[in-house]
């Protein structure tokens, strides 16, 4: 049987790509893609912890939660990296230095 | 090693390897796609994890939902986005990148060491989960139990979680929408 380590181990793995992923890229689509692999990392927690309380399922319906909260921040997000092209005609986070007056 | 064990290899293999392309290579639209064959991985550990729902609904949205509004966005954002990528240094150990690649590897080591400390396969309740409560079997439907629990024990972070979505939703359609003589 696998063990809950196993799954662990997976989602430090995922979460640690993610946190290199936020720190070198400069483009914000793949900062957003490395902020995705971190909440990914954390709903696979959840679900693996859920594994043992399947009566109540407090694992499961949180990672649910975390999804559709995944969902939204992506909406969110996409819709201000697109403003943020429209003003200055680039997505790198470095040279987005100025408030909007 | 059984069946199980076997599945689980591949797909951690499957998801670990795929992330790692995905933070490596230099083409966007490759890592977007990349990023598609992780989500599916991961709702094929959820399925082994007997969260079967949360696969099918990590199907639903990510894959579905969260990947096609992530191609658009980079569709709508024009070829001055390739460019730019095309200058970066497509190196993945470079010099530039040495304090991240560090702060990773170190981060995944403290982690590693707290996971080894925590010792989670003998915390008590999944002891006393495993050895007292009648285990699901693997051809159980979890779907009628969450529906049941949603709707009681869990019903105020549904209904919470229900207007933030929305009001997401509505601050997401203002914030796209395009102003008249500004631009």
């Amino acid at each position: 049987m696998i063990s809950l380590n196993d799954f662990l181990m997976v989602s430090i793995a995922l979460f640690c790509i993610g946190l290199y992923m936020i720190i070198t890229k400069r483009n914000a689509i793949q900062i957003l893609i490395g902020i995705e692999l971190m909440l990914n990392a954390a709903i696979l927690n959840l679900v693996a912890f859920g594994k043992y309380d399947k009566i109540l399922n407090g694992g499961d319906v949180f990672a649910l939660f975390a999804i559709v909260l995944a969902a939204a921040t992506t909406a969110v997000a996409l819709a201000i990296i697109l403003n943020v092209y429209k003003k200055y005609r680039t997505i790198d986070p470095d040279k987005i230095n100025s408030l909007k007056d | 090693m059984s069946l199980v064990q076997v599945m689980f290899y591949v797909l951690a293999a499957v998801v670990v390897g795929s992330a790692f392309f995905v933070a490596s290579t230099k083409n966007l639209v490759r890592s977007i796609f990349m990023f598609f064959i992780t989500l599916l991985g991961l709702a094929g550990l959820y399925v082994l994890c007997l969260a079967d729902f949360v696969a099918v609904t990590q199907i639903v949205i990510y894959v579905g939902g969260v990947l096609v509004l992530i191609l658009f966005a980079f569709m709508l954002s024009g070829k001055e986005n390739l460019e730019l990528l095309q200058k970066q240094d497509n190196k993945f150990i470079s010099l530039g990148k040495l304090p991240a690649l560090l702060l990773a590897g170190l981060f995944f080591i403290v982690m590693v060491n707290v996971l080894g400390k925590a010792d989670v396969d003998n915390l008590q309740w999944v002891q006393m989960t495993k050895n007292f409560m009648p285990f699901p079997k693997a051809n159980d439907s979890t779907v009628e139990n969450i529906g049941v629990n949603l709707m009681t024990f869990y019903l105020l972070p549904f209904e919470s979680i229900s207007i933030l979505l929305m009001m997401a939703l509505i601050g997401a359609a203002h914030l796209a929408r395009k102003e008249r003589g500004t631009i």
